[in-house]
This record gives C-alpha cells, sequence and structure tokens, in this order.
C-alpha cells in the first residue's frame, strides 16, 4: 500500500515536469509570435515567482513541522470523544492544522466513524480539513488581502458547520426510514 | 516583502528554532518533509505561474472580464465554481491564479467561488472518499459544499 502511494507520487511528479515542458514550449512560441507581449509576460511571471518564493519556504517549513509533531492518533482520539460545542470547535482547529492533504484524511474519517464518533464532527473535521488549512489561509492573506481571506473564512467556518448538522440529520433520518432498503 | 510575508517567515524560523532546541531528530525530520514537499510542488508552482503571466499578457481584460466579470452573473460564478470543482491543483496555487484573475476584472463572487469549490470539492478523490466513507456521506459532502461554496460566493461579492 506504502509502497503503491509512492509510485503514484513519483508518476504524478513526473507529469507535473511533463506538463511544465509543454507549457514552457507553448510560451516560448506564443512569445516569439508575438514579441510585443515579452515584456509585460516577463514582467508578470518575475512578479509573482518572487512573491510565491517568499512565502513558499516558510509553509512548507510550518507544514513539515506540524506533520511531525501532530500524530494521526491524537486528532482521532480527540475528535472521537468530543461532542457538542467543544467538539465542533475541536474538528475545526484540527482539521486546519496543517498535516497533509486530503487523501490522508479520508481513511482517518472512516476510523472515526466505526469508532462512533458525531457524523457532524466528521463531516466539520474533513471540510476543514479541506479548505481551512492554516498554509491555505496563510497563502490566501499574502495573495488576495486580509479582506478576503478573513471574510471568506469566517463564512466558510459557518457554513461547514451548517453542512456538518444538516448531513447528520439527513443520514440519521435515512437511516431510520430505510432500514433494510438501505443497506444495500 | 511586505508584512503577511514576514510574519509567515517569522512564524517558521522560530517554530524551527523551538523544535531544533525541542528535539533536534525531530526537527531535522520536519525539515526533510517541508524540503521533499516543495521540491514535489516545484514544477506546479512554474506551471501556475506562466498560466499567470500568458493570462495576463495575452488575454484581454474584457474577455476575463466577460466570463467571470460583474456583468456574468450568477451563471458566470456557477461556471467558475464548476471549474474549481473539477480542476485538481494544489490549493496553496489556486491563491496567485486567483489573485491574477481578479487583478483582470474577475468578480470577487467568481473568484471566492472558484477557491472554494477548488479546495472542497474533490472530484479526483471522489472514488476514495466512496470508498472509505460511503456513497450517501460522500455525494451529500461535495454536493452540499458546491451548493454552499456558491452561497459563500454571493454573500463575498455582496459584501466586499
Amino acid at each position: 500500500m506504502k509502497k503503491n502511494l509512492k509510485e503514484k507520487q513519483k508518476r504524478g511528479f513526473m507529469r507535473d515536469w511533463i506538463l511544465l515542458g509543454m507549457i514552457l514550449i507553448i510560451a516560448v512560441v506564443l512569445l516569439s509570435i508575438f514579441p510585443d507581449r515579452q515584456g509585460a509576460v516577463t514582467n508578470t511571471l518575475w512578479d509573482y515567482f518572487i512573491e510565491m518564493m517568499l512565502i513558499l519556504p516558510a509553509v512548507m517549513v510550518i507544514l513539515g513541522l506540524f506533520a511531525v509533531y501532530a500524530s494521526k492518533e491524537t486528532v482521532i482520539k480527540y475528535i472521537g470523544k468530543t461532542s457538542g460545542l467543544k467538539g465542533i470547535f475541536l474538528a475545526i482547529i484540527l482539521g486546519a492544522l496543517p498535516t497533509g492533504p486530503l487523501y490522508i484524511a479520508f481513511p482517518m474519517a472512516a476510523v472515526l466513524l466505526k469508532k462512533g464518533a458525531k457524523i457532524s464532527n466528521i463531516i466539520i473535521f474533513l471540510s476543514a480539513w479541506a479548505c481551512i488549512k492554516i498554509p491555505q489561509e496563510m497563502v490566501e492573506l499574502q495573495f488576495l488581502g486580509i479582506q478576503f481571506m478573513i471574510s471568506r473564512l469566517i463564512l466558510t467556518i459557518i457554513f461547514v458547520v451548517l453542512m456538518g448538522l444538516f448531513i447528520e440529520r439527513i443520514i440519521k433520518w435515512s437511516d431510520k426510514e430505510g432500514g433494510v432498503k438501505n443497506e444495500v | 516583502m511586505n508584512i503577511t510575508a514576514i510574519i509567515i517567515n517569522g512564524i517558521a524560523v522560530v517554530a524551527l528554532l523551538i523544535a531544533f532546541i525541542k528535539d533536534k531528530e525531530k526537527a531535522i525530520k520536519s525539515l526533510k518533509i517541508a524540503g521533499k514537499s516543495f521540491i514535489r510542488m516545484l514544477p506546479m508552482v512554474f506551471i501556475i505561474i506562466i498560466i499567470i503571466g500568458l493570462l495576463l499578457g495575452f488575454v484581454p481584460a474584457n474577455q476575463i472580464s466577460r466570463f467571470v466579470g460583474e456583468q456574468s452573473g450568477f451563471l458566470g460564478i456557477l461556471l467558475v465554481g464548476v471549474v474549481g470543482a473539477l480542476m485538481h491543483i494544489p490549493a496553496l496555487l489556486s491563491f496567485p491564479l486567483a489573485a491574477s484573475l481578479l487583478e483582470k476584472g474577475a468578480s470577487v463572487s467568481a473568484v471566492a467561488a472558484f477557491i472554494t469549490t477548488l479546495t472542497m470539492i474533490g472530484t479526483i478523490t471522489l472514488p476514495l472518499e466512496i470508498k472509505e466513507l460511503g456513497k450517501k456521506m460522500a455525494l451529500l459532502r461535495n454536493g452540499i459544499s458546491f451548493v454552499i461554496a456558491i452561497i459563500i460566493a454571493l454573500i463575498m461579492g455582496a459584501i466586499l
């Protein structure tokens, strides 16, 4: 399983480089056909490159630290046993910790589900993991400004919590209604 | 260097120092993870930067605002939302892309819809999500996420 994942990552990495080569060729061809655009394009390239390099290494360092210090087991332990407002709060915070891509979170959510954690908290945890990640918010702040970042963050938290509660209702209701029918 | 970048780098340096003082081995391990993820992300970073460069250099602003600007209205927001849901790029890189669109006349709503669906909805990871959590939960989460992404986008457009 682990080997499989590594191979997949390697293939994805190769694919990215090939894609980069293709886009580079397109860019060079386009720019040699329209030399008057060269100045504007290279300026933009340079500006965005600098802006990215100013923050990406730091963001990656923070990511790496959390990957080592916040273990999956602790996260599962905390979300599994809390409920109510505290549970919601914890699900958001632990989901927002920079601990890796979303596909890591699904198996964790599955474990939580088996352990009997609240469905709403699992949904909130997954969604926070997907879109309220701390490094993401940092990069959003850098590129889109504080007003944009804060308002989107607050709205996302509100709606993700509502969605979690709503999905829990639906699943509980359909389990009760459907009974045998839904067992497939 | 702007304030955001200074703060983020400051946090990273302080956290790293604390980690080194507390446990050198763990700190080195996390630096290795950081380096690996950085290198893994690098080609995508260049791809996005080149796309932004070409976008800003070749696509006229009025074309961008026609499709994703204020006048494209609700349909434009929906369209961008669908594109975001289907696209599979690291979330970190969606922000510079969004900023370049905004610079070129895209509406706040469209940009918010793009980022929100891109991060919340995973069409590529959906099979895995279904496998781990079941069809009902996975489809509900992704489906409702799309709806709330559009609502968030509309509110963002109204308040900003």
